[in-house]
């Protein structure tokens, strides 16, 4: 039963990365991009979980906990950039 | 605002004294077990040693970084914690499946809409709480709090009656709130 | 029988993953596009983390827990930057379907 779902969800996840990169390149303003990247992180995590599945490894957790971790960090950075930068210019 | 650990007990009985010896030595005990909890989970297994270690980093660190915690927690309702933490799972639940199917269901039907919620918590601890329950709850995301900390600004994705989905969040999340964190203080 | 419980825990942490990028790219300005990654998106990840939990536990005898983790540092984070992307587009005034209450509405909402 595994076999069969995997396959689905790997299908589910690429297509979440497509629409995410659309709204990426699409934009149209910065909050926008950052909330696509924000999403892009994300479902890297959920790739990652699926083929620490589908492979039997744990070692791409450590990877999703990395990933986790700097790409909140740098969301936050960004966000406080739009919110500093424009204050300042 | 800083402000001495408030004792639950104002008599100077030996139970006090004791207390705050223990407060002395572990200032934030809450801390000290979530950090322990959390070094037990990141080297994922249970032997003696790696609980020794994580209860040693969880009184160490404490000590270290005490100045970011000026405030000591303290939870005063702990059936109310637990009842308010199974609202909130359900309520995360809830609020996925609403919002995917209103997604699904297409933008033309959306009714957006900006709601203020005139808080009455007071402490950082509580509205970040809040702020944070309302973004995964139902619909609703915090936009922004106003600068004097009373009014917390909540952009929600489907409304038809505003003044509801404010009494809904002021009496589903923010009364159990502030009967944990800040009954007394007020 | 975990098998099941697996096969839709991934299932549906797969959909809300899914449907949390779809209202990103389909819904129509940025505040209600905020929606979908922040809540879908998360419980999403959070399903395909129980499931990677429940997996690994099973498959190497001994409890691994870890994966919870992740989920809670994603159930405490994806708030966070969602509230400060709001405030990052009220303060560059991205268009917004609905009237932000500190301004009068800007006419009839546009596409």
């Amino acid at each position: 039963m595994l076999d069969t779902v995997i396959p689905i969800a790997y299908g589910l996840v690429t297509l979440a990365f497509l629409l995410s990169f659309w709204r990426l390149v699409r934009g149209p303003d910065a909050p926008d991009r950052i909330l696509a990247l924000d999403t892009l992180y994300v479902n890297t995590i959920a790739f990652l979980v699926l083929l620490g599945i589908h492979l039997g490894s744990a070692l791409y957790f450590e990877a999703a906990l990395l990933i986790a971790m700097m790409g909140f960090v740098g969301t936050v950075a960004l966000c406080k950039y739009l919110l500093r930068g424009d204050l300042i210019e | 605002m800083k402000r001495l650990p408030q004792l639950p007990s104002r008599k100077k009985t030996p139970a006090f004294y004791a207390l705050r010896r223990v407060k002395a030595c572990m200032p934030h005990p809450l801390l000290s077990l979530s950090l322990t909890v959390l070094w037990l989970l990141l080297v994922n297994s249970f032997s003696a040693g790696a609980l020794v270690l994580g209860a040693l980093l969880g009184w160490l660190i404490p000590f270290a970084t005490s100045r970011f915690w000026p405030e000591a927690i303290s939870v005063r309702h702990p059936g109310v914690l637990l009842r308010f933490l199974g609202v909130f799972a359900w309520d995360i639940v809830r609020g996925s499946f609403q919002v995917a199917g209103l997604i699904l269901l297409g933008p033309a039907r959306l009714r957006p809409a900006f709601v203020e919620v005139p808080l009455a918590l007071k402490t950082d601890l509580g509205i970040s709480l809040l702020a944070n329950t309302i973004s995964l709850t139902p619909g609703t995301v915090s936009a922004q709090l106003s600068a004097d900390r009373q009014l917390l600004l909540v952009h929600t994705l489907n409304t038809d009656d505003p003044a509801a989905l404010v009494a809904e969040i002021k009496q589903r999340y923010e009364t159990p709130l502030r009967q944990i964190f800040e009954e007394g203080d007020a | 029988m975990t098998d099941i419980l697996l096969s839709l825990l991934i299932l549906a942490g797969a959909l809300f993953t899914f449907v949390g990028s779809l209202g990103l790219a389909r819904l129509r300005d940025f505040y209600t596009r905020l929606h979908g990654p922040t809540k879908a998106t998360t419980l999403g990840v959070g399903c395909l983390l129980v499931a990677s939990a429940v997996y690994f536990s099973l498959e190497g005898g001994s409890l691994s827990l870890h994966e919870v983790l992740v989920t809670l540092f994603l159930f405490i984070t994806a708030p966070v930057s969602a509230h400060l992307l709001a405030k990052a587009a009220l303060h560059l005034k991205v268009k917004s379907l609905a009237p932000p209450p500190d301004r009068p509405a800007p006419g009839p909402a546009r596409d």
